[in-house]
């Protein structure tokens, strides 16, 4: 283990902590309201650490679905992780199994992110800086989940503080660092809007997460297309 | 303060689904070298994936053409450029919330 590659992981979770703060307090309250107790809130935050997995089994939970309809609707939601797992996949070939399975086993959308922009700024990813990104972002949520369980009565309304907005702005934030750092500009827009357009487009017809796979998927081809015609 | 029995089984099963398809691209494909082809496919993923969130979570079709009911959108496109201007990650979110902040108010 690398220390001073560790604690740059760290430092470099830091801009996602608003995100994941906010994300995970709403988590929390939504996980209590639908009466989890805060030791089961704490549990579903270790072992399963997923955003939009968690307000789903909360959701579910509260409206009594079945445990095998809640299994299966979680393995859905959570399977673009294939794709996000396999893209990070070339930078970790040196690693050992166990290695990957640690590495893999913390990876979320925001994790994914820093470290794919990480990836396209320096061309390597170090895997003690990975474990120091992933730690602070796991804790974090632990964290915030927690604390919405026990806090969630008195704040209502989070959304009046513009907080859920840091996801979508941490997002578009990853986004343009990428678009800067890989200079390929007109393939990327290209690729970025395509995602954006079969996102939003299918999603009224495939649901939220079916629709995210999709677009990944065609828009990635259609990145693959485009760099051949030149 | 207890977990019931019912919800620890469901929790941990949860786990297993949400953890296999995390680790096992990374443990099985980066034990081969993947072809060209592959490689430059899966390096456009990183901003297909943060676009098609992005969209999802700003672009909902709304039956409105009113600007205060679109204050979502409008703080994301100026976040657009704040991320470009500052490339900083921190500022991109601190911009962000303040600005939906203000529009929501504004708006309200």
């Amino acid at each position: 283990m690398n220390k001073v590659q560790f604690f740059r992981g760290v430092r470099d979770c830091i801009p996602t902590l608003l995100g994941y703060l906010s994300i995970g307090f709403a988590s929390g309250i939504i996980a209590k309201s639908a009466g989890l107790s805060v030791a089961e809130i704490a549990l579903l935050s270790i072992l399963v650490y997923a955003g939009s997995a968690q307000f789903i089994f909360a959701g579910m939970i509260a409206s009594n679905h079945s445990a095998a309809g809640i299994v299966a609707t979680l393995f859905f939601v959570n399977l673009r992780h294939l794709l996000l797992s396999a893209a990070l996949s070339p930078y970790f070939q040196k690693l050992t199994p166990f290695k990957n399975l640690l590495i893999g086993s913390l990876l979320t959308d925001e994790t994914f992110g820093v470290s794919s922009a990480q990836g396209a700024k320096e061309g390597a990813i170090h895997p003690s800086w990975m474990h120091g990104l992933n730690l602070a972002a796991y804790l974090n949520w632990i964290a915030a989940n927690v604390a919405g369980a026990c806090l969630g009565q008195w704040i209502s309304d989070p959304e009046r503080f513009g907080l859920d907005f840091a996801l979508p702005a941490m997002f578009i934030g990853l986004l343009v660092l990428q678009m800067i750092s890989r200079k390929k500009y007109k393939s990327d827009i290209l690729v970025a809007l395509c995602a954006i357009i079969v996102g939003v487009g299918c999603e009224a017809l495939f649901g939220k997460s079916v629709s995210i796979i999709a677009a990944t998927i065609t828009a990635a081809t259609l990145g693959l297309v485009v760099e051949k015609w030149r | 303060m207890e977990v019931s029995r019912s919800i620890f089984i469901l929790i941990v099963c949860c786990s297993l689904v949400t953890l296999l398809p995390r680790v096992l691209p990374l443990m099985v494909l980066s034990r081969f070298s993947l072809p060209d082809w592959a490689l430059r496919w899966l390096s456009h993923i990183p901003i297909a994936v943060m676009a098609a969130l992005v969209g999802q979570e700003l672009l909902q079709v709304k039956d409105s053409y009113r600007l205060a009911d679109h204050m979502d959108l409008l703080a994301g496109i100026l976040t657009f450029f704040v991320a470009a201007k500052t490339k900083s990650l921190l500022w991109t979110v601190i911009f962000g919330v303040m600005c939906t902040l203000v529009l929501r108010w504004m708006a309200a």
